[in-house]
Parts: C-alpha cells; sequence; structure tokens
C-alpha cells in the first residue's frame, strides 16, 4: 500500500478524537541549530476545514487495526474499513516533512490496540523517541496512551510527549460495558492518577532545580505538562449532570487541562448496537459552556444543574440559565461588587471583568464605557447596576424575561463545533492573536 | 506653530520623531503627521525648530511600547498622532494610567488597531507555507521559500518567531512590502518583492490536501465557523483550499451514504491472551461513583 492510501485511511480513523490543542507545552527552540522546532505559549491554527475544527496536528493512528470493539468507532474489530499502518519511519517522515512546511504544529498519534496495550505503547513510543533523540523535533508531541498498559511505559511516553490523554469515552462502566466492552473506567482513573503524579513531580522538581543558584544545575528531566481526555455525548443516555460531574472530578483528582466533549457523529460502518444519528452540537457546545464556567467562573455542577433538572438549557447559555433561575442576587453594581460577583453577570466574561476591575479605579463606568469594551449591552443590562443605569426591578421580575433572550432561529447555528480555547487567556490569545 | 513630522512608517522611526518631540514638549495638536513612503514628493524634512538634547530619556512604561510597535504596523494614517497624543498624555499630562484604562477614546482606538495587527501576525504564524527550493551544498541545509500577503506591515513583528523554530532550515519570506530572510545565522530585511518572485508550489502540497480531505468531517459541516478563523482572503496562497469546495459540495452525498449504510452485526471476539486477561479482571465495576448527589441514572 503506498504512502497516500495509508494516510487517507490512518487521518480518516483518527478524526473523531476532537482535541487538537498545541498550548501549554514548555518552552522549546531550535536556536542552536539543531534539529528543528519550537513550541510555547498558546498553540497556532494551521488550517481550518469545512467542519470548523482546527488543524493544527499531524493526527493519525499509527494503525486502524483493533482489538477492542467500541460501538462509536469505525475502527472498532466488527467494522468492515480497511486496515493500514505505518511504520514509525513513515510517520517520522511525514511528521517532519509537514512541519518544514509550516503546515502543523507537530504530531498527536493513537493507535488502534493490537496484540496487547504494552506491544501498541511501544509502537506509538517509538515513533516519539526517534523524533526527539534522531531528528532532535522540538515541535509539539501528544500522545494518546492505553491505561492498561505498564506504568513504565506510560512514564516513557510522558518523557517525550508535551501531553498525554487517555480517553474516558463515557461517563459510567454501565455505558462503557454495553458499548466498549473492553474499556475499563476504574483502569482509565488510576492511569490518569498516575500521570498526574508524574506532572505534579515534575513541577517539584523544576522548582527545586530553580533554586539552585551558583552551580551547575540538575536538569529536571523532561516529563509531558498536560494531560487531556474525551468524552464522547449523545451515544448513551447519560444527562449532562453526570458528564459534568464526571469531568470536575477527572479536573480535581487528575488536574486535567481539558476534557473535550465530542457530540457522537454517524460514522462510516455503523454499529447494530449505536444507529447513527445527527450529532448533537448545540449539546456539546453547551457542556463547553458549562465546563468553562466549572473551571474560570467559580460556579459548581450543582449550581449550574440542580437536580430536577439535570440536563443543561439547549436555548440559553448556562450563565444566563443559573442567573434566570437565581434572580433575587441581581442587579450587580459593576463600580463596587467583588471579581467574584462580577463574574455572574451573564454576558461579562472574565477578560472584561478584568478590565472593569482596572478601569474603576479611575472612574465610575458608564454603559457607554461597557460598549467600549464590546460587552452586549442588551444581556447584561437587566443584571446590572451602572454610573448611569439601574434596571426596571419589574423587568427582573418579569416572566418574560427568558422570552427575551431566546435566540432566534439561525443564531443557534452558530459556531457549534470547534472546541474552544483552553483558557480565557487562550481566548483572548485567539481573538487578538497576541503571543 | 505646526511641526510637520515626516517619518518612514516604522516604530523605530516614529518612536525616535516621538521622543523628541516629547523632550520639547511639543503639544500634540500642533504636529502634523507625515508617511514619507506615501508622499510624492521627496521634500527633505522639514528642520526642526527646536534643538535635539540626545541624553534627556523619556520613561515610559514597557506596555506602552509593545503596543506603539503593534499600532505603528497599522495602515490607518491617523495612528501616528493618536499614538503620539497617548504618549504625550502618559509622559507629560500626569495620566500614569491610561494605560490601564481600557474605556478611554484614545486607548481603545490604540488597542484596536493593536488587536488587528497582532490578529495579523498570529494569522502569519499559521499560514505562511513554506517550499522547498534547495539544499545549500556547503552545509546540507534545505532551503524554503514561502510568499504571504499580510494586511498590515508586520513582516519584522511576525519573523522572530519563524527563525526560533526553523532555525536549522535556510528561509525566506516573500511579502509585497518586505521580505524576510534567514541564511542559518542571521535574520536580514529586503524590500518587498513579487508573487512571481516565489515558487508555486511545492511536492508536498498534495500529500497536505491528501491530509486535509481525510480530516474533514462531512458529518459536522460548519463553513462559517472555518471562514470566520480562515478568512476567504489568505485562501489564494494556502494550498489546501483549492480543494474546499469540493469538500463541501460533496459531504451531503457522504452522510446520506453513512445513513444508507447497513449496519453491521457485532464480531466475536477474537481469541488473544491479551483480550481475555481484560475479561477476567475481577474489579471492573467498582468504579467510583462521582463525587455528587447525581448518580448514574
Ligand atoms: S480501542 Fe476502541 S476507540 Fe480505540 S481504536 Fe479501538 S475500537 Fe476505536
Amino acid at each position: 500500500m503506498d504512502l497516500t492510501r495509508k494516510l487517507v485511511i490512518l487521518a480518516d480513523a483518527a478524526k473523531y478524537d476532537a482535541s487538537c490543542a498545541s498550548s501549554g507545552a514548555a518552552r522549546k527552540d531550535s536556536r542552536d541549530g539543531k534539529g528543528i522546532g519550537s513550541t510555547g505559549g498558546m498553540g497556532i491554527c494551521h488550517s481550518y476545514t469545512p467542519d470548523g475544527r482546527c488543524v493544527s496536528l499531524l493526527k493519525v493512528l499509527l494503525t486502524n487495526a483493533c482489538l477492542y470493539d467500541c460501538h462509536y468507532c469505525i475502527n472498532r474489530r466488527s467494522s468492515n474499513v480497511q486496515r493500514a499502518r505505518f511504520t514509525p519511519e513513515e510517520v517520522v517522515q511525514l511528521t517532519l516533512d509537514f512541519y518544514k512546511r509550516n503546515y502543523i504544529e507537530g504530531l498527536f498519534l493513537s493507535s488502534g490496540i493490537v496484540r496487547s496495550a504494552d506491544f501498541t505503547m511501544e509502537q506509538v513510543i517509538e515513533v516519539a523517541r526517534q523524533l526527539r533523540e534522531v531528528h532532535h523535533f522540538r515541535g509539539y508531541i501528544h500522545l494518546k496512551t492505553i491505561p492498561e498498559a505498564s506504568q513504565a511505559l506510560i512514564d516513557k511516553a510522558g518523557r517525550y510527549a508535551d501531553r498525554i490523554s487517555i480517553n474516558i469515552e463515557l461517563p459510567s462502566q454501565k455505558s462503557l460495558d454495553r458499548l466498549a466492552p473492553e474499556k475499563n473506567l476504574t483502569n482509565t482513573m488510576q492511569a490518569m492518577h498516575g500521570i498526574r503524579q508524574r506532572i505534579d513531580e515534575n513541577v517539584n522538581a523544576k522548582k527545586a532545580a530553580r533554586q539552585i543558584v551558583n552551580r551547575p544545575r540538575a536538569k529536571a528531566p523532561a516529563f509531558a505538562t498536560g494531560q487531556s481526555t474525551q468524552m464522547i455525548v449523545g451515544a448513551d443516555d447519560s444527562t449532562d449532570a453526570l458528564v459534568l460531574h464526571r469531568a470536575d472530578e477527572l479536573y480535581r483528582d487528575c488536574r486535567l487541562r481539558r476534557v473535550y466533549y465530542s457530540g457522537f457523529s454517524p460514522i462510516p460502518e455503523p454499529s447494530v448496537l449505536l444507529p447513527i444519528k445527527p450529532p448533537p452540537l448545540v449539546r456539546e457546545h453547551r457542556l463547553y459552556q458549562a465546563d468553562w464556567l466549572l473551571r474560570f467562573y467559580g460556579f459548581d455542577v450543582g449550581e449550574l444543574l440542580p437536580k430536577e433538572d439535570p440536563n443543561l438549557d439547549l436555548d440559553l447559555d448556562p450563565k444566563l440559565a443559573w442567573a434566570l433561575r437565581n434572580r433575587a442576587d441581581f442587579p450587580v453594581n459593576i463600580n463596587r461588587a467583588p471579581q467574584e460577583l462580577l463574574w455572574r453577570i451573564p454576558g461579562l466574561g472574565t477578560v472584561n471583568v478584568a478590565r472593569i476591575l482596572a478601569a474603576r479605579r479611575w472612574a465610575s463606568l458608564t454603559l457607554a464605557d461597557l460598549q467600549r469594551m464590546r460587552v452586549n449591552l442588551k444581556k447584561v443590562m437587566p443584571f446590572i447596576i451602572a454610573a448611569d443605569h439601574r434596571p426596571h426591578i419589574a423587568q427582573l421580575e418579569s416572566t418574560n424575561l427568558r422570552q427575551q433572550f431566546l435566540p432566534g432561529p439561525r443564531q443557534l447555528e452558530l459556531n457549534f463545533n470547534a472546541p474552544p480555547p483552553t483558557t480565557p487567556a487562550d481566548a483572548t490569545m485567539v481573538l487578538s492573536g497576541q503571543l | 506653530m505646526t511641526t510637520t513630522a515626516q517619518i518612514q512608517p516604522t516604530f523605530e522611526a516614529w518612536r525616535s520623531k516621538a521622543r523628541e518631540l516629547l523632550k520639547h514638549g511639543v503639544a500634540p495638536e500642533n504636529v502634523d503627521w507625515v508617511d514619507a513612503s506615501q508622499t510624492a514628493s521627496l521634500l527633505a524634512e522639514q528642520p526642526a525648530d527646536h534643538q535635539t538634547a540626545p541624553n534627556a530619556s523619556v520613561k515610559v512604561p514597557a506596555d506602552f511600547l509593545r503596543l506603539a510597535a503593534n499600532v505603528c504596523a497599522h495602515t490607518d494614517e491617523r495612528r501616528f498622532a493618536i499614538l503620539y497624543r497617548l504618549l504625550h498624555r502618559v509622559a507629560l499630562g500626569g495620566e500614569k494610567h491610561l494605560l490601564a484604562m481600557p474605556t478611554d477614546r484614545d486607548m481603545h482606538q490604540c488597542n484596536l488597531w493593536a488587536k488587528a495587527v497582532s490578529r495579523d501576525i498570529h494569522k502569519m504564524h499559521a499560514f505562511v507555507r513554506f517550499r522547498l527550493v534547495g539544499v545549500n551544498e556547503q552545509n546540507g541545509r534545505e532551503q524554503f521559500v514561502a510568499w504571504f500577503e499580510p494586511e498590515y506591515r508586520i513582516t519584522r513583528l511576525a519573523s522572530p518567531f519563524f527563525e526560533k523554530r526553523f532555525a536549522s532550515m535556510e528561509w525566506s519570506i516573500l511579502t509585497p512590502d518586505e521580505c524576510a530572510n534567514w541564511d542559518g545565522h542571521k535574520l536580514t530585511f529586503m524590500p518587498g518583492m513579487s508573487r512571481h518572485d516565489a515558487p508555486a508550489a511545492d511536492a508536498h502540497d498534495d500529500l497536505w490536501r491528501t491530509y486535509y480531505r481525510s480530516i474533514f468531517n462531512p458529518a459536522r459541516l460548519k463553513v462559517q465557523a472555518m471562514q470566520s478563523e480562515m478568512p476567504m482572503k489568505y485562501w489564494k496562497n494556502l494550498p489546501e483550499a483549492e480543494i474546499i469546495h469540493d469538500l463541501i459540495a460533496s459531504s451531503d452525498q457522504r452522510v446520506r451514504a453513512m445513513i444508507a449504510t447497513p449496519e453491521r452485526p457485532v464480531k466475536p471476539a477474537p481469541n488473544n491472551a491479551y483480550l481475555n486477561s481484560l475479561r477476567n479482571k475481577p474489579e471492573k465495576l467498582t468504579s467510583p461513583a462521582p463525587a455528587s448527589p447525581v448518580s448514574a441514572p
């Protein structure tokens, strides 16, 4: 089989992984004239496909042959898809050739499971090893890890990669048993804990190394700076509450950089156990918004998803939906309220909150000031007090308020595809392009 | 009286002129900023009616200089004047806190310009496509050339990124305003060139298009989202953009084919030692429930 045909099959096999980030790596470059590449700061999206997704890494499988039978996956053993396998050298060469032409930030390598978890991991690691040790590649490497692989191999993967990930796939073992019978939630969580420990150890070693002055510093061994995972949404009947509680647990306990939510999307080779339907794009988008509120706005899952309502409102963003349920907390005075309360105002992001906090030291802010910051006035006005504005209490109490915010039928279509940037800082950089 | 400040449209030129004017306390409303590269007549610069005091230094926050570097790369003809007014207010007008005032009119305007410029820089980092043109016979380094059309004058601001990343190659990035050249040791700049000076294609473009086609998921078509991040003005220099129309046009058909595919039955597990070992794990169902009142349905 020629290289082009392999690339067709093995890129096609990899496209259902939503992860695209190439940010958050340790700073490195090739100004010493040896090798090639650089990382550090935010990642770069070198292209976009018509599905709205960013193309940042060469995302391929080493092989799409697989022993497992995950029913949402085109590569499962029950699928009749044509199988192919790259040699490590082929992936290495492709990565370097693409990188030198500035098509990509680096490599995202994953693989179907062949023979055993350890055997598969060894193949994947070999590619990373060659890139780093033979070619001194300093671009981004993201390796997919198999939870059942031995700790020694996971450690080795972490030494070559900037990011490692294990996909949790579904939020409960019950769902896994039905749709991914070989996968085991306990093993996955244990492996994530193991990775977290290594990342922490490495951070501490780096800190310790920095304190040593005036003598040759022991260099901290390199290790990936982050891990991430993916959960498939819409393939099973898990509620948003279950999905977000699981994500929250992963953020807290395993200190994940990122949980990606991937709406189950039709695949060629559908399984009899999982009939295909249109991907739940709006739900996916709301989950990303809620995830954002958990990580950067001080919300907890219970606030966003009260017990009686375990699924997110598809028509309204989760902060607005929360505010409408908690109107007694408003209006908030933008010239006085502390940061935590400003964060809770619908339509105000962390970046604008920071601007408000900076600017209000010198002047009392008006609606015109907010407008200049490009705040959506219509959205914030019912909820805030500004120097020249106070909402009618009647409006805040009105039962029509929700109605007022419902989107027109077309707006729902906007931008619901690409996973958002990793942090608010990344988000502003994406907008402004700052590095 | 009004002074004419005729400068080349670069940050360095603006900075030295602004420094000079500031030292003499020239008020912003008395300066007429002129872009020397835009004026047809090559009138000698009007001699200043004040003398430069070379040692007096003006202190401004580093943040301001970063902002100014980006603003100067913009093309709006008001930029030098507004930037000078801002500088004057910060340095002499006692408004040291201005930089923390995104609501101020001048700050707001400069922030908008700076933002547009940094977005352009970011897009340049993303969308430059190098083409292999040869190998340096003396040292074996590969040589690459790229053609790019930025919206603003950003070649100098965008180049250090390429230097860090591609230090072991030799490369040139050609743009209409200014070209950057890296010979493996030193970054130099040359006057602008034309598209015809750059190679039109690279042997790897086909493989790259193959990848682009294969990584696209036709079941999630979102053309708007793509275009907001990759505006059409960049398409003409992106090898992959050639097949965008094709991908969009064929996606509906491909999804219908998926839906029409008969569902595949489940194949039994092969006899594999590793798979068997997974099945024999007793602790499989002991996954911790989420730490919350909501548990699995
Ligand atoms: S392990 Fe499951 S998800 Fe991964 S390639 Fe195999 S079948 Fe697909």
